[in-house]
């Protein structure tokens, strides 16, 4: 799956949460928690997503990898590029 | 032969809409069991049934609004409403003054534009664009009855609310009240009636994290568990202690409840809050508790919750999550007699074993009402919280 694929599903999972805002607009080194203003709640959903959607099992540990849309992308990137 | 009748949900509430029927003539209806689903000024509410029964016919169509205490519906078995009727032209019940700020309309898929879920779902069966409907509701929400009495080609001719039926009696408040002056409604009758005292206590929630962190690591993403998981529990079981925090203060007395329903608030997207009951949170465990506290925020955030959880909170909780704030000075709902906070986990130093050590640290706060709690016992009652926060294990 390329990168562009990456992040197109990282977007579509961020709008399942806060569906009144434009991920897409947001940019790729914000902190998406705070310019979709997505909690603690809200944020394990956008994992558990990930998990279902792609099978890539974020652990806590990692989370902070994922607060921007460039680090989410890559880290599932590597990820699925060689699964743990 | 039972009358279901339209539910009080508020103080401010006078009327709803019936949005849909759940049940059809010849249902079986069981306690708990959602009949319809109605909206409020307020927002989309199911309504439950609290005993058994056989769903006989509805007496209101799909559209109509009518005031609280009309028979909405037959039910064989003397089902009643989950939330207490106020009679027509009767006094507002007492769960009608207590309850919460419920959910506001909530955003729509359309950028920008506010739609309640009940007039997105008649916009999508009739075809309807909604970016061509003035709303009438809060901050120009589009709600039920916009999208039913819009007609292609005619354009509402103000933004005002759809006017409604002269009534007899003198409105409390404008019938399109949103969000805001629900919760400016009811925090300004608790500062004006409860006389609050406030209590905050620091807590070491380094062992608490970490076991939690172990806890999680075994865990998929769906099965982890959330810190206010453990907030709520440790809630519950120091709630069984301090049972005087646990109840209503009314017609001048404390009245005791003998079960632990603890409202949690749940910030709506766009804003506003609602704190909706986890009913008997002090029996379960803390998957289910993690598992009952998602399926709220996903309801409530998708503008569907239910009436008993509106109206059956004994104490709240109110968390700031990872929001950055230290410290939150609730404001206690009433009847309630008090709501505690709990602000943002920081690492910051602290004395541990004689040594300046850098802990996850926690400020837990107490709001309670003077009329039933003092200061002392509130103060016990804090650290019995924070203490069970300690042992995370047991809880």
């Amino acid at each position: 799956m390329t990168k562009g694929a990456l992040q197109k599903i990282v977007e579509e999972e961020l709008k399942n949460i806060a569906p009144e805002t434009s991920p897409a607009d947001i940019g790729s080194d914000e902190d998406v928690r705070e310019a979709l203003d997505i909690d603690s709640m809200g944020f394990l959903t956008f994992i558990t997503a990930l998990h279902r959607r792609l099978n890539v099992d974020v652990p806590e540990k990692d989370y902070a990898k994922l607060f921007t849309k460039r680090g989410a992308v890559e880290y599932l990137s590597r990820k699925r590029a060689k699964p743990s | 032969m039972g009358e279901f009748r339209m539910p009080s949900l508020g103080s401010d509430m006078e009327k709803g809409t019936l949005v849909e029927w759940l049940k059809k003539p010849g249902d079986t209806v069981r306690p708990g069991d959602v009949v319809a689903v109605i909206e409020t000024e307020k927002g989309a509410i199911e309504i439950e049934a609290f005993e058994a029964g056989t769903f006989e016919r509805s007496l209101v169509d799909i559209g109509q609004t009518v005031p609280v205490g009309t028979p909405i519906a037959v039910i064989n078995g003397g089902v009643r409403p989950s939330a207490p009727i106020a009679a027509p032209a009767a006094a507002v019940p007492r769960q009608a003054a207590s309850a919460p700020p419920m959910a506001p309309r909530i955003a729509g898929p359309v950028e920008g534009l506010k739609v309640s879920p009940a007039a997105r779902k008649l916009a999508a069966e009739r075809g309807i664009d909604v970016t061509q409907i003035r709303g009438s509701g809060p901050d120009g929400s589009i709600v039920f009855t916009d999208v039913e009495s819009y007609a292609p080609g005619v354009k509402p001719t103000a933004q005002a609310p759809i006017p409604s039926a002269p009534s007899k009696e003198k409105r409390a408040t404008p019938p399109d009240m949103g969000m805001r002056s629900i919760i400016a409604a009811a925090t300004a009758r608790s500062k004006r009636e409860i006389p609050h005292y406030y209590l905050s206590h620091e807590v070491d929630i380094t062992r608490a994290l970490k076991w939690l962190a172990k806890t999680n690591t075994r865990r998929t993403p769906d099965e982890r568990l959330l810190p206010a998981v453990l907030l709520l529990k440790a809630l519950a079981r120091a709630l069984r202690k301090h049972p005087g925090f646990n109840g209503f203060y009314e017609e001048n007395a404390f009245r005791l409840s003998d079960r632990i329903h603890i409202g949690v608030a749940i910030a709506i997207r766009g804003g506003g809050l609602v704190a909706p009951a986890i009913h008997d949170t002090d029996k379960l465990s803390l998957d289910d508790l993690m598992e009952r506290l998602r399926d709220l925020v996903t309801r409530v955030r998708q503008g569907r919750f239910r009436s008993s959880e509106i109206s059956d909170p004994t104490i709240t909780l109110t968390s700031l999550g990872e929001r950055g704030v230290d410290t939150v000075i609730p404001v206690i709902y009433p009847p309630q007699v008090a709501i505690l906070g709990a602000g943002t986990p920081r690492k910051q130093p602290m004395i541990a074993d004689g040594k300046v050590r850098v802990r996850d640290v926690i400020t837990l706060s107490l709001a309670g009402d003077h009329r039933a709690s003092d200061g002392h016992s509130g103060a016990l009652f804090l650290v019995a919280w924070a203490n069970l926060l300690q042992h995370p294990e047991e809880l």
